[in-house]
This record gives C-alpha cells, sequence and structure tokens, in this order.
C-alpha cells in the first residue's frame, strides 16, 4: 500500500489537531476508550467501555452489584491493568503512565481499607506521608481534614472503634490529604444509615463547589440523582446509556398525575377535564385517572382545580415522576434496584459483585 | 526512604497493638527452651557434645532461631490480614515506590528480629547462661539474628504475597519446625544420626544456628560467625528479591 493515496497534511491542521488534543487533555478528567478486562476463563468483567468526564464534574457510575462498575474503577486507579483499550486519568494513561495517575487522583475503595490498629490521626499522617507532603505540614493538613470531616474528637481513637460513617469520612479525608485532581468514590455510602449518607453527600457537593472532579459509582438510584451532574449507567460490563439524571429521564417520558376519584362514577367527566393538560394514560381501574403534565409538580393545583370545578371528590392524587430505574429498565430490560446481587453471579476476585460477562467469539459481551 | 521508614513505623506500631501475634514468638521458644533445658540438660556429657558452660547456653541460639522463624510466619500473617482487608491496596495506589512496601515491613521485622534476640540474651543470663565472648559476642549474635530475621520476614512476605490469606499463611507453621529440627540447632551436628546429618549440612539453618551459638559458648571462632552471618545475609538476600518479585507479580496479576 505504501503512500499510496494519502493525502498530504496540511501543517496548520496538524497544529489545530495537537492544540485540539491538549486542551482536550485538559478538559477531561477521565477518558476511556473500548477499555475492557477479562479475567480467566474468558470471562469479561468490563466489556469495551467508551466515557469521557469533564473536569470539575461528579460522573455518577450506576450499575447493580456485578455490573462491572469496581472493575473499571480499579482500572482507572491503575490497581488493575486493563486488557483492552485504553484509558487516560488526569491527562495521563492508566497503563503506560501509572506513577503520575496515583500522584493525581483521591481513592476511596469499597468498604473503606482503613487499619483498624491505628488511629485516625496516625492513618491520616500516614496518607500525608504516602503522598509527600512535606514533613513540617503533614500534621497541619491532617487535622485540618479531620476537622473537615469532623473526626476531631475521635481523630485519637483506633479506627477500629468508630462507626461504618466514621470510617468512611476518614477514608474520604484520607484521598483528599493531597487535594487531587480527580477524586474516585467507590460505592462511597452502601451500608451507611441515612444521616451518613447526607453527611457524605454534603461532601461532595462541597468537592464539587470547589472544582474537584468527582467519579462516583453507586447502586443508589437517588445517590446518582442527587449528586451527579452526568450518569452513566453500566450494565453487564457495558455502559448502556450516559447523560445528565433529568435528560436521561426525559428519555423514558413525562411525568404523569395518577388520581384516584372517591367514586368511579366520575370517571369520564374526570378524563374529560384531564383532557386538557396533557395525553390520557389508560386506565387501569374505574375510579383512576391518569395524565401525563409536562410541566411537572406546576401542574397538581391547577388540575385539582378543574376537577373541583367538574364537582369530582378526590380521593388520593400522586404526581410520578420518571427515575433512573425507568431509564435502567427501558434499556436493559430488568430493573436496577431491589435485585439480589447473589442472583446475578459469581463475585469477581475484588470482592465486588460479579456477574462477568462471558465473552462471545468477537470479543464482545452478549447484551 | 522516607516512605519506608513511615510504613516501617507503622508495622512496628501495630505489632506491638497485635499482642496475640507477638506473644507466641516470645512464649513458645522459651517454654520450649526451658522444658529442653530442664530434660536434657545431661546430653552435655554425650561424647562428640562441644564443651559448654551449661546446656541452657548451647540452646540460646536454637530458641532464638525458632522465635525468628515464628516471627516471619507472624510477619506473613500480617501481610496477608493487609491484604485480605484492603489495606493493601491503599498502598498499592499510593504515588509511592513499590519497593517501599516490602522494605517497609523488612526493616520493622529487623528491629522486631534485634528485640528477640536480645530478649533471649538476658533471659539467658539471667537465669546463669555465660556469653563467652563478652560484649563483642553479644553483638554478633544480635548482628546474625537481625539479619536472619529480616530474611525469615521474607520468606513469610513472600508466602503471604502468593497464598494472599492468612489461614494459608499460618498453615505453614508446623513446617518451620520441620526445617528447624533438621538443622544444628538443637543437637550438635555430629550427633545427628543419618540423614538428618546430611541434611543439615546443607541446611542454612544449621550455620546461622552455629554463628549465633559460637560466641556464646566459646571465643569467637571467625569461621563459624563468618558463617552464620554469610547463610543469614543469603536467606535474606535471596527472600528479599524473592518477595520484591512476588509483590510485582502479585500487583500485575491484580
Amino acid at each position: 500500500m505504501g503512500d499510496a493515496g494519502r493525502v498530504p497534511r496540511d501543517p496548520r491542521r496538524a497544529v489545530a489537531g495537537s492544540l485540539y488534543t491538549l486542551l482536550r487533555t485538559v478538559d477531561v478528567a477521565v477518558e476511556a476508550q473500548g477499555l475492557e478486562r477479562e479475567f480467566k476463563g474468558a470471562i469479561k468483567a468490563v466489556a469495551g467501555i467508551d466515557l469521557a468526564v469533564d473536569a470539575g464534574e461528579v460522573y455518577g457510575f450506576l450499575g447493580p452489584n456485578g455490573a462491572g462498575k469496581t472493575t473499571t474503577v480499579r482500572m482507572l486507579v491503575t490497581l488493575l491493568r486493563p486488557t483492552g483499550g485504553r484509558a487516560r486519568v488526569a491527562g495521563f494513561d492508566v497503563a503506560r503512565q501509572p506513577a503520575q495517575v496515583r500522584r493525581r487522583i483521591g481513592v476511596a475503595l469499597q468498604e473503606a481499607a482503613l487499619d483498624l490498629l491505628m488511629t485516625g490521626r496516625e492513618l491520616i499522617e500516614l496518607q500525608a506521608t504516602l503522598h509527600g507532603i512535606p514533613k513540617r505540614a503533614v500534621r497541619e493538613r491532617g487535622a485540618e481534614l479531620i476537622e473537615r470531616v469532623g473526626l476531631s474528637d475521635a481523630q485519637d481513637r483506633r479506627v477500629g472503634t468508630y462507626s461504618g460513617g466514621m470510617r468512611r469520612r476518614l477514608d474520604l479525608a484520607m484521598a483528599l490529604i493531597h487535594e487531587p485532581a480527580v477524586l474516585f468514590l467507590d460505592e462511597p455510602t452502601t451500608g451507611l444509615d441515612p444521616a451518613s449518607r447526607l453527611t457524605l453527600w454534603e461532601e461532595v457537593r462541597r468537592l464539587k463547589h470547589e472544582g474537584t472532579t468527582v467519579f462516583l459509582t453507586t447502586q443508589y438510584l437517588e445517590e446518582a440523582d442527587q449528586l451527579a451532574d452526568r450518569v452513566g449507567i453500566i450494565d453487564s460490563g457495558k455502559l448502556v446509556v450516559e447523560g445528565t439524571p433529568s435528560a436521561l429521564k426525559a428519555q423514558v417520558g413525562s411525568p404523569h398525575l395518577d388520581v384516584t376519584l372517591t367514586s368511579s362514577d366520575g370517571a369520564a367527566a374526570a378524563r374529560q377535564a384531564l383532557g386538557a393538560f396533557g395525553q390520557l394514560r389508560p386506565p387501569d381501574a374505574g375510579c383512576h385517572v391518569s395524565v401525563a403534565v409536562r410541566e411537572g409538580s406546576s401542574a397538581i393545583a391547577p388540575v385539582v382545580r378543574a376537577l373541583d370545578e367538574a364537582g369530582l371528590e378526590i380521593a388520593s392524587l400522586e404526581l410520578i415522576e420518571p427515575t433512573l430505574d425507568d431509564v435502567f429498565l427501558a434499556k436493559t430490560g430488568h430493573h436496577l434496584e431491589g435485585e439480589d446481587a447473589a442472583e446475578q453471579g459469581e463475585r469477581d476476585p475484588y470482592g465486588e459483585e460479579a456477574p462477568l460477562v462471558q465473552a462471545s467469539a468477537d470479543g464482545h459481551a452478549p447484551r | 526512604m522516607r516512605v519506608t521508614i513511615a510504613l516501617a513505623r507503622r508495622a512496628l506500631r501495630n505489632s506491638l497493638r497485635r499482642p496475640q501475634l507477638l506473644a507466641p514468638m516470645i512464649i513458645f521458644p522459651s517454654l520450649m527452651l526451658a522444658v529442653n533445658v530442664g530434660g536434657l540438660s545431661h546430653t552435655t556429657t554425650l561424647p562428640g557434645f562441644p564443651r559448654v558452660h551449661g546446656f541452657l547456653d548451647f540452646q540460646l541460639a536454637a530458641a532464638i532461631l525458632q522465635s525468628l522463624l515464628l516471627a516471619g510466619v507472624q510477619l506473613g500473617i500480617a501481610v496477608a490480614l493487609e491484604i485480605e482487608g484492603g489495606f493493601f491496596d491503599r498502598l498499592a495506589a499510593a504515588p509511592i515506590p513499590r519497593v517501599s512496601i516490602v522494605l517497609g515491613r523488612l526493616l520493622a521485622g529487623g528491629v522486631i528480629a534485634i528485640a528477640q534476640v536480645v530478649y533471649f540474651l538476658v533471659a539467658g543470663l539471667v537465669f546463669g547462661a555465660q556469653i563467652q565472648a563478652g560484649a563483642g559476642g553479644f553483638a554478633l549474635v544480635v548482628a546474625i539474628g537481625a539479619i536472619a530475621g529480616t530474611g525469615f520476614g521474607a520468606i513469610g512476605m513472600v508466602l503471604a504475597l502468593r497464598a494472599k490469606n492468612a489461614s494459608m499463611v499460618q498453615g505453614i507453621f508446623p513446617l518451620v519446625f520441620v526445617v528447624l529440627f533438621i538443622s544444628s540447632a538443637f543437637f550438635p551436628r555430629g550427633l545427628l544420626s543419618s540423614p538428618a546429618d546430611a541434611v543439615a549440612a546443607y541446611n542454612p539453618l544449621s550455620y546461622i544456628a552455629d554463628g549465633m551459638r559460637n560466641p556464646i559458648i566459646a571465643a569467637i571462632s571467625p569461621s563459624a560467625v563468618l558463617e552464620g552471618l554469610a547463610a543469614a545475609a543469603a536467606v535474606a538476600l535471596v527472600a528479599s528479591v524473592l518477595s520484591v518479585l512476588a509483590l510485582r507479580g502479585r500487583l500485575r496479576e491484580a
């Protein structure tokens, strides 16, 4: 073939291309192309993931147990070598420049891997030393972060005496000790009580406000919905859909109002009154009327007035909005929440979850 | 170096906070020493037995070696627990030279080994043993013990990195005694019957034991001490290299 047919490259275009690549590198905090991880026995835990997380963004990586979230994160934080594709974090290739990647990331892995024999202060100071923070600054930086996560009173207690929430907060503080450009949080609230979960959510919001890129894996829909600027949904090792939570939910339908009347006699009149607000949905009971309302909650008052004017008495009224679970259902055919992880398959070697995807002949996971 | 020292300090502190792992390496060899000295003291009159001040003096090296080997197993268990608990991943994800993870542990192992040797020598002196080579001999025993202890720690680390779970590392505990009994740690090589005497001739523990024993029971014999130092250094060097390779292998497999 040689050079036959090759178009000579315009130098101006080449410069523009390089500049674009440079700017893109700066803007994109996490980037993966065709990222794969295959384990022994041709088992693919991650089967070709493409994603890009912008700097300063909170990216929610959502999926059920065993979907491949932790395996993906372990590759991105250089704890696991990809068997296919490539990934860059903070501008560096995870396979070729792992040391540079490690310097720029903070990692809080699943189930807070802490040394239970050490005190909170000892641990955070050790972490500071591991990240090359100058000796004189170690104590000050450690104390600052301990205070930030509300562990000042417990800092001289052994971590083994901490509650789950305290351990998670300490884990987060340790991940932040060197002010990382990109923070990986792997299921940070799994197993936490609601109060501890809210505390961690607040901290993630604060980090976003400070401009830290956060790559957050979670199996909780609400968590992704509340925290993430964009959500990537992973199932069976593949990214099935990606977008902002609102855009994803809009893809599967608009909100609708479910109205239950006190008597089925008024159903026809109610359907007539509500028809003006949007498309009526099929009735599933005599006294039940459902109508799509694009305006969401702001449609409630006019609907109530219209029914009142029609002389109809309402037993109950509920605004149903699409959830990320609806998105998951639409894209995968099954629900995200409420599934038993144990039913999904064997666990992967990292304690993740894991129905690992059997690779097909073309190297792609079957859908 | 700063990271290695920080990791060594952590390992040392944790050893002190886990007395259930620390105690057996002192209590068990101490009891065995007491039993052996109490019941076998007349063996010093056997033909071929070296001239010694007492059987306790002769057995001190065996107790030290036994304790150091147990410490190696305990170090392996500690590393395996770290792998199981996920803390090892935290270290692997940190921007540090991976070799410092191994070196930090081994440095702590060396310091613990010094404390073990000093304990047994002091205990021996308290109960009537004599160190014939004096303070210099004392220092030589400590030096050989520290190097050997570091090597045994490295062996424990290799096992932990390969096995990845604490119970499997614990399972090698009986092997420690098999290897120790087929050396000249408890009895002079000349009094061992075949094939144990032949195996003992190739067992590096024999040279380490004899190297530590020599300054205790007699004036320093350069050949015995140098052989002891060389055997300890060889074990430490080979095991340390193997532990670094095992670490690399584990991180590659991960």
